[in-house]
Formats: structure tokens, C-alpha cells, sequence
């Protein structure tokens, strides 16, 4: 039975997000299991050269939208489609929540797999803080998936498929939202929501001058620098860096913590990591109980050794 | 000001005890409950800003009839009043019935702000308040980490977190804003706040209460869990104590073994 899936793209200044790429990969994947049309939209104020990207991961046929992001929802409910996927993003969440009651559908929310089983998608979360993985589907043969990042590899399709370009719909009850001012902070644009390896810091690193070592075995890591909210209640890093229960929760490649006990709402939010190594000096401290591998040692040691070695073997 | 607060029970994360029942839904008898993090945060801001600018908070909860217990908390820490619906037809509900029932809830209730947590950490969808804001209508400013409204002109600014830093986004009230941790750390309750919790109103709605239409719950979700189970064993945990040096060199071996470097 054919039916229609469809990828909403997301961009920031212009560019199309890697978990766009990732989400993009995942509907081509899904389309080829159960014999559906892949379609995809970016609705943006400049949408052209994101809905090509998100065309290539998906192969199949892209509408670039130029409107305001904020009108993505209002856009895709216009399509005739039976499912709908799209990052698990702020901005993604809330064209989920739009969509959902517009079009009277369910959400599958945070996905880390989604498969096509008996004509219908499966969708994998990990719920608890991690206890617990489930499988759910949706009742009605229609639905609306969210996809965490890292759920699936970006991987461009054999073709690349086309763009058209539309122009925006007939506009939207959605009441009006004005943006006033956008305000670029320094070090929040690596989302560690997004990064294959975060290098994170808690107390123990002891202050912003401590972060600046962490920041460097992150870049040396080619990853992003995250945080406990000890250490983002002391002002040593924004908020946007918090991992845990009230930050963000990632599934990174490698998780290295220093100096990070790994209290139980901290672990809830990277439990899920592949692999994960901590520094610390306490060989009791929680962490230790759900790591790969420990060092009992100070950071401030450990953390420059590490650097070092890393150089020594890129060179 | 009067500030309607969306707060949700759920189930202690720091509990560790969450789990699912025999019929794949959330046994709340597993794990104590609390209000959501998130949503402590939303009635915090709303309490500050009630404080600031005169006005009041009124917490409104969609929960088993047990939940009094956890709203009694946010009376305590300085809500006015409670508004629980509770319903036998509510039991294991999709996130799109609780979008409609606390938007029909809220069309019952006078207010200038909605304030929500963005996310719960039970199911965490994150998409109940864009719900809730699109069928009242409302404007919908998420990802709040600092609420600004302006009575006499009518409007609130917010600050949003943007994956770049935040946008400055302003609207008409009434309107709609869920928020995060970034909003600031909730209060204790006082002892003073906990004794006049005692006689603050929790007025109870059932669904025949509100006006549903033919969206009213006919006993299927839009989803259901099929299945769970546990995520694979974390193979155990190499501890090394080792000269810096040495340990350094143990990671990096790790790290070049898994691919990673
Ligand atoms: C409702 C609620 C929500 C919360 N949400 C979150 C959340 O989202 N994210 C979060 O992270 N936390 C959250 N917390 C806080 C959490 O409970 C912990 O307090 C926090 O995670 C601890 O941070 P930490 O590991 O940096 O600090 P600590 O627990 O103080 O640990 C510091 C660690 O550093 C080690 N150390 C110190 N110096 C060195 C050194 N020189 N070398 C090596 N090791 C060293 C110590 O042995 C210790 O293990 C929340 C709490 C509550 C109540
Ligand atoms: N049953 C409910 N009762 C009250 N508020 C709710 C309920 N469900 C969701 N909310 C609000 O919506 C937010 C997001 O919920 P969710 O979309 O389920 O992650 C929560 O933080 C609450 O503020």
C-alpha cells in the first residue's frame, strides 16, 4: 500500500541542521521499507539551498517554502500526507505539537529508532532516564514522529531528488509572534545535542578557567564542550551546555566527563552514550558504576596527559 | 496579572523507580510523584512576575484524583488556586488529548499568560504546549528563559533559546509561554506558604465538565506502546589508577579501538 512520508528540514542561518540530514536519511530508509513516497519541505526565508541538501538525503522531491520558519506547520498541514518527520528540536517540537491538532494526529515523540513493521512505522524511545527502552506505533495509519539526534547516520541517497520552489500558503490562524532581536552568544553554537563526542565538565573542573582545558580536549576530540548543572549554576558555562534531566539529553559516540560525579539526573540525560570515560578522583563516585572506563586521578593531571597523547598520535 | 500555570505530576526521576505496568502504561504506583521539573521553573516565573506586577497564579493540572497531593505543593510555594481534571476516560491519554482537555479546561479561565514547562521528563514530547497554544489561538513563545510582560501595553517579550544564542521575541497578551530550567531555581515552600496551602481551593472537573465536542476521549489513543524492554547491559566498568601519563594512554587505546579516534 503507497502512501506519502513526509520531512520537514530544518535550517539555522540558512543551513540545513545535521539532524535534518539524519532525519532526512531515516524517511528515505523508511520510504524504501514500505514502498512510500518520500516528500520534504523547508520553509525558511532564504529555503533554497537547505531543501537541496535535505533533497539529497532524501532523493526524492523537496519544496522550498520562502516564508517565516515559525510557518512551517501551517505549510505542511496544506500536504496531503500520511506521516510526518521531523527533528526532536525546539523548533521541531513545537511544529510537532501545531501539527498534531491541526490535523487531529498523533505524536511519537524523541525517537532514537524507527522501523517499518506491518504496514505501519515502529518507533523506538528510550523513556526513564534511560531504564527503558519501548515500541510504539500509531493507532490510525497516520502520524507525526520527532527524531532525537544521533538516532541514524546522514547518508546521502544514490540520487539526489528535486526541488521545487512554492510560495507560501494562504497564511495561518496561528496568532502573531514578533522577533524583535536575535542575540548570537559565544561558545552555544556547537549543539551538543548534535556532537559525536562531548567532552563535559562539573565541579570538579573548579571554574571558567578550568573549562578553557576541557574546551580543548573537545576540540582536540573534534566535539563539544557539555556541563553538569554544577558547573552552569556557578556561571562557568551557559545553560545551552547543561546535560541532565533539566538540559539537554544527548547520545554522543564518546562521552568523556571530568570532574563529574554522575548524579542521577545528570545520568539520565547520557547514559545512552556509546562509550563513556570519566576522570575522577573519588572511586566511589556514581559515575563510576556506569562509565566504560575510569580514571581515579586528579583532571588537572589526567586532562593535559590526555591532550599530549592525542597530539602525539595525529601527528 | 492573572498567570494560569500548566503543571503535571510525574513520576520522581530521582526516585529510579519509574516503571511501566503489565498493559504497557505508566504504573503510578511504582515511583512517588511530583510536579514536573520544567513546570516548577513556569511557576516560579509566574510567581515572580504575579509578585512584581500584582495578580495571581492559578495551577492547572490534568492528573488522577490522587494528584491534590503534588498541587498542594504549588499552593504552597504560592499559587492562589488549583484547577485538576480528573477523569476515569482520561487513563493512559495521548499527548493530543491532553492538548485538547487542558485547552478546554483553559477556555473556562480568564488569564493574560498560559505558562508551561517545555517538556515532562515521564514522556517528554515537548509538543503538549504548541498543542495548547495553537487551539486557543494564542501567540506561542517557547523555549523561555526570561518573561518580560508589559501590562499597560498589552504585551510580554521573551527570551528564546536558539541554537546560536537567543532570539528577543514579543507578542500581544493573551499569550502562551513554556520555559526551562533557564527561568531560575524554584522556591521552597515556606512554612507560612504550606499552612495556607490548607485552605486554598483545588477545584476538581471531570470531562462531562467541559466542552469537548466530538473530540471528546473514545477510549483510543492516537498511540500505543507495544512493547518494552530494558536497554542492553553496559559491559562493566575498567577502573584505572595509573600515573597520568599511563592513563592517558589507556583512553586514547580505547577511544582508537571503538573507531573513535
Ligand atoms: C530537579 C533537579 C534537576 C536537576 N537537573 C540536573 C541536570 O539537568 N543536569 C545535571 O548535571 N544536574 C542536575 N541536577 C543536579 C544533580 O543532582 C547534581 O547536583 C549535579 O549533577 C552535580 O554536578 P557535578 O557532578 O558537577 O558536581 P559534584 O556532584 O559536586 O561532583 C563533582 C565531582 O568532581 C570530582 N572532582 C573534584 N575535583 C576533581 C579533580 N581535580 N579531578 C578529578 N575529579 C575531581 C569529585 O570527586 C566529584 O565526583 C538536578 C537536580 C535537581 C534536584
Ligand atoms: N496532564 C497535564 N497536566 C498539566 N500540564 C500538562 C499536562 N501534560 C502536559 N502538560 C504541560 O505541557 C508541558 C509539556 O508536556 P509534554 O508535551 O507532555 O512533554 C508540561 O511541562 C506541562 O507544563
Amino acid at each position: 500500500m503507497a502512501g506519502t512520508i513526509l520531512v520537514l528540514g530544518e535550517t539555522v542561518d540558512g543551513q540545513l541542521t545535521r539532524l535534518s540530514m539524519e532525519v532526512a536519511t531515516l524517511a528515505r530508509q523508511l520510504g524504501e521499507a514500505g514502498g512510500l513516497t518520500v516528500a520534504g519541505g523547508v520553509v525558511g526565508p532564504e529555503p533554497r539551498a537547505a531543501a537541496e541538501e535535505l533533497a539529497r538525503h532524501t532523493g526524492g522531491e523537496v519544496t522550498a517554502v520562502a516564508d517565516d520558519a515559525r510557518s512551517s506547520a501551517a505549510w505542511a498541514a496544506g500536504q496531503d500526507v500520511d506521516y510526518i518527520v521531523l527533528g526532536a528540536s525546539p523548533d521541531g517540537r513545537d511544529t510537532a505539537g501545531t501539527l498534531s491538532v491541526l490535523l487531529d494526529v498523533g505524536v511519537l515523540a524523541n525517537a532514537t529508532a524507527v522501523s517499518w513493521e506491518d504496514g505501519g512505522p515502529i518507533v523506538e524511545m528510550s523513556v526513564f532516564g534511560g531504564k527503558l527502552i519501548t515500541r510504539s506505533g500509531f493507532t490510525g495509519g497516520k502520524g507525526i514522529i520527532t527524531v532525537r539526534p544521533n538516532a541514524v547516520a546522514a547518508e546521502p541517497a544514490a540520487e539526489p531528488g528535486s526541488v521545487s520552489e512554492s510560495k507560501p500558503g494562504a497564511g495561518t490562524d496561528q496568532a502573531e509572534v514578533r522577533v524583535v532581536d536575535r542575540i548570537a552568544e559565544a561558545g552555544a553554537a556547537a549543539s551538543i545535542e548534535e556532537a559525536r563526542v562531548i567532552v563535559s565538565g562539573g565541579r570538579g573542573v573548579g571554574g571558567e578557567e578550568g573549562f578553557k582545558l576541557v574546551q580543548e580536549l573537545a576540540d582536540a576530540l573534534g566535539g563539544a564542550v557539555g556541563a553538569t548543572r554544577a558547573a552552569v549554576d556557578a556561571g562557568w558555562i551557559n545553560y545551552s551546555q547543561q546535560i541532565g534531566q533539566t538540559g539537554k539529553i544527548v547520545k554522543p559516540q564518546l562521552y568523556l566527563a571530568l570532574g563529574v560525579s554522575g548524579a542521577i539526573q545528570h545520568k539520565v540525560g547520557m547514559q545512552t552514550a556509546d562509550t563513556i570515560v570519566a576522570v575522577n578522583r573519588d572511586p566511589d563516585a556514581p559515575i563510576v558504576e556506569f562509565a566504560d572506563l575510569v580514571v581515579v586521578g586528579d583532571l588537572f593531571e589526567v586532562g593535559p596527559a590526555l591532550l599530549a597523547e592525542l597530539k602525539a598520535r595525529q601527528s | 496579572m492573572r498567570i494560569v500555570v500548566l503543571a503535571k505530576p510525574v513520576p520522581d526521576p530521582a526516585s529510579s523507580a519509574e516503571r511501566l505496568g503489565p498493559d504497557n502504561r505508566l504504573d503510578r504506583s511504582a515511583a512517588p510523584a511530583v510536579i514536573n521539573g520544567n513546570d516548577e521553573y513556569a511557576l516560579e516565573a509566574a510567581l515572580k512576575l504575579t509578585e512584581a506586577h500584582g495578580g495571581e497564579v492559578i495551577v492547572l493540572a490534568m492528573a488522577p484524583a490522587s494528584a491534590p497531593e503534588m498541587l498542594r505543593k504549588a499552593l504552597a510555594m504560592g499559587a492562589a488556586s488549583g484547577v485538576l481534571v480528573t477523569d476515569p476516560a482520561l487513563e493512559g491519554a495521548d499527548t493530543l488529548t491532553s492538548a485538547r482537555v487542558l485547552a478546554a479546561a483553559l477556555r473556562g479561565m480568564e488569564y493574560d499568560l498560559v505558562m508551561a514547562g517545555v517538556d515532562t521528563s515521564d514522556g517528554g514530547a515537548g509538543v503538549v504546549p504548541a498543542g495548547v497554544a495553537t487551539l486557543l489561538g494564542l501567540p506561542y513563545l517557547s523555549y523561555a528563559a526570561k518573561v518580560e510582560p508589559d501590562p499597560s501595553a498589552g504585551t510580554v517579550r521573551v527570551q528564546r533559546i536558539s541554537p546560536t544564542g537567543f532570539d528577543v521575541l514579543e507578542a500581544s497578551m493573551p499569550a502562551f509561554v513554556s520555559g526551562t530550567q533557564a527561568l531560575g531555581a524554584p522556591r521552597y515552600p515556606s512554612l507560612k506558604g504550606i499552612m495556607a496551602a490548607r485552605s486554598k481551593e483545588i477545584a476538581t472537573r471531570s470531562l462531562a465538565d467541559l466542552e469537548l465536542g466530538d473530540k471528546a476521549p473514545s477510549g483510543t489513543w492516537t498511540t500505543r506502546v507495544l512493547a518494552s524492554e530494558p536497554p542492553a547491559a553496559r559491559a562493566p566498568t575498567r577502573v584505572v589508577r595509573a600515573p597520568a601519563d599511563e592513563a592517558a594512554k589507556e583512553i586514547v587505546d580505547l577511544l582508537a579501538s571503538r573507531g573513535i579516534v
